[in-house]
């Protein structure tokens, strides 16, 4: 292997505090006149990793992977069809509505949609101050405290208090919704695509933005996206989802300069440069994702694979670690 | 928002006016006045012949309508010609307590019914219950009014002899408690038929809304916020969804004060529209401009009250 060079270390630690083992969820698709079950739409399929007590894991893929999908059932925002998620030694798989409201405290999002995701009949004050009164015990002062610091935390002023959601701009919204997020000082933020509908001269504010308050309030990202420079500047590790699989997890340097599964050699090629004179080989993929309904047997990109052969039709390649931290789910490289 | 509701209540008058005009127009030019009913070979023709000349019913249209509105105008909506030596206000002010009484009847009926089941059904889609619900939507959209009212009656009425058939009380000179309980007996019926078809679409709005609402994304910031599911109903779901609910309920208040002319005529139900439908069949033309004249006003009324009631309830929405 070419990565033999010692990887600088993190800023994280190795604690674990979130565990995902092989996470699935499955979407029943009804159809006949009795409406039955008649399939599923496999949109996480058997997804397994760790995150680190400080660290950025991105969650990079193209549209339908199931990143967001995976960011909600992690959160048990949706209920898995299988499989387990331990969030600081607590399985919270099976946990009922009423015991999962005290760990909300600790897990947040941040959701892509800064329109859609705030109730436009309350102002920002009753916004912010909602996870505060259903979690903590504090006084009315104390949580106005609390929401004027998170405002200014998050640039705006906090005499905008009394405002709606439709008076800001995209990106003040989307500041509405990271310090509605982090109010509560939760330990692990799961944030799905939180630029993406922003103009890229104000992805660049909150991006710098929730980097700055991860190193204030020792945030722990789970950075979902489907823009590779945005994750690569963003993230510690990055995984590589395709048709709900996680396809490749590595180090983010181990996975920018040395991809190892196809798909991900793929994706990079894609990404355009501005480099002068540096002509790389774009590679082509043929065809469109396969539906989760249908998935491909064996390995789920073989379809569209060009080094695909016979076993890739049979056996569905295992995440196995070639080089430190780094691990692969590709026939080729067993 | 005031200079909103005073702009809007400026916009009343010509609409109001440009009614009367219509209405007036047409009831003139439909064939028969008051008279054409009674007549009778043992009177005179030139008695009535008389009485059109001093009602001043052969003066051209133009005329009579400007007479009409010269008294309408300062409030004098002129005698009944059917019910001689009453007015057309002692009439129509007699009958509007009946009327409203089978308008909130209706609509609270609407209101506890709709909006329960409508939330249940979007709360579990496609559940047993939900398709019953949505069996009974499209059975009390389809039915007709009057249909309904006359099944009910042979149903409840002749052949279960649960509720009365017609009118608003059993006897004269109740009082207090009997007086109340006989009401209410003779609003069943009718209550549930005029509330038959707003329920259903009351429900299936509810049902719309809350789904579309349950599936949002703030929705989801709600529960992720760690809120209880009865918070996230109510506080957030229901907030949204009522909102265009709200716009309905604001055409309702034309109803309400304006009466079921159609449910009230087949329960003999004494109020403005069985006044309405009898002064029609006279020809009593003061009774009904005054009604025409108060349905628009009510009507107008109610929309301007759902516009302002929006703007309560909806931060997006403002006025200026």
């Amino acid at each position: 292997m070419a990565v033999t060079e010692v990887v600088e270390k993190e800023k994280t630690s190795q604690e674990t505090i979130l565990e995902v083992r092989n996470l699935k969820k499955y979407y029943p698709i009804k159809g006949g006149i009795l409406r039955r079950t008649i399939g599923h739409i496999k949109a996480v399929d058997g997804v397994s990793f760790s995150v680190y007590r400080g660290e950025t894991l991105g969650i990079v893929g193209e549209s339908g992977s199931g990143k967001s999908t995976l960011g909600r059932t992690i959160l048990r925002l949706e209920k898995p069809t299988e499989g387990q998620v331990v969030f600081e030694d607590k399985d919270l798989t099976n946990m009922r509505n009423r015991e999962l409201r005290p760990i909300r405290k600790d897990m947040q999002i941040v959701f892509q949609d800064p329109y859609g995701s705030l109730n436009a009949t309350m102002n920002v004050q009753q916004l912010l101050e909602e996870p505060l009164i259903v979690q903590t015990n504090l006084s009315k002062k104390e949580r106005q405290e609390l929401v004027d610091e998170m405002l200014e935390k998050v640039g705006l002023r906090p005499q905008d208090r009394m405002k709606y959601p439709h008076e800001f701009s995209g990106g003040q919204r989307q500041r509405i919704g990271i310090a509605r997020a982090l109010i509560l000082h939760p330990k692990f933020v799961v944030c799905d695509e939180p630029v993406s509908a922003l103009d890229v001269s104000i992805q660049a504010q909150v991006l710098n933005l929730m980097s700055d308050l991860q190193d204030d309030l020792h945030l722990t990202y789970l950075f979902i996206s489907h823009d590779l420079s945005v994750v690569k500047h963003f993230s510690d590790r990055v995984a590589v989802m395709y048709l709900g699989h996680i396809v490749e997890i590595g180090d983010k340097k181990d996975i920018y300069n040395n991809p190892l599964h196809p798909y991900t050699q793929a994706l990079l090629s894609s990404v355009p440069t501005v480099e002068k004179g540096k002509k790389r080989e774009k590679i082509v993929l043929k065809g469109d994702l396969p539906s989760p309904a249908n998935p491909p047997s064996g390995c789920p990109f073989r379809t569209r694979c060009p080094l695909a052969h016979e076993k890739c039709a049979q056996v569905l390649p295992e995440l196995k670690e070639k080089g430190k931290d780094h691990f692969v789910a590709c026939h080729l490289h067993n | 928002m005031t200079k909103y509701i005073i702009r809007r209540l400026l916009v009343f008058f010509p609409m109001l006016f440009a009614l009367t005009i219509i209405v007036f127009t047409l009831l003139k030019l439909a064939p028969g006045d008051p008279y054409s009913q009674m007549m009778d070979p043992q009177i005179d023709a030139s008695v009535f012949e008389e009485q059109r000349k001093a009602r001043g019913l052969d003066d051209p249209i133009p005329v009579q309508y400007f007479r009409w509105l010269t008294d309408a105008i300062q409030g004098d909506f002129g005698d009944s010609f059917r019910y001689k030596g009453r007015t057309v206000a002692e009439l129509i002010w007699d009958r509007i307590p009946n009327t409203l009484y089978l308008g909130v009847f209706s609509v609270f009926i609407t209101l506890i019914v709709a909006i329960p089941i409508g939330i249940y059904s979007a709360r579990n889609p496609y559940s047993p219950l939900d398709y019953a619900a949505t069996g009974f939507g499209f059975f009390g959209l389809a039915v007709p009014n009057f249909f309904f009212g006359l099944a009910v009656i042979y149903i409840f009425a002749i052949k279960l002899g649960w509720f009365p058939s017609q009118g608003s009380i059993s006897k004269p000179g109740l009082e207090g408690f009997e007086l109340l309980k006989a009401r209410l007996h003779h609003l069943v019926l009718p209550g549930l038929t005029l509330g038959l078809a707003s329920t259903a679409s009351y429900m299936r709005y509810m049902r719309s809304e809350v789904l579309s609402v349950l599936g949002s994304d703030y929705i989801r910031t709600a529960r992720a916020k760690g809120l209880t599911e009865r918070t996230v109903l109510y506080k957030h779901t229901l907030r949204n969804a009522l909102i265009p609910i709200i716009t309905l309920l604001g055409f309702e208040i034309g109803v309400l004060l304006g009466g079921a002319v159609i449910t009230e005529g087949v329960f003999k139900y004494p109020g403005i529209g069985t006044l309405f439908l009898e002064s029609i069949g006279n020809r009593d033309y003061p009774v009904i401009m005054a009604i025409t004249l108060m349905l628009g006003f009510f009507t107008l009324l109610g929309n301007l009250i759902a516009d302002i009631l929006y703007a309560i309830v909806d931060p997006r929405i403002r006025y200026d």
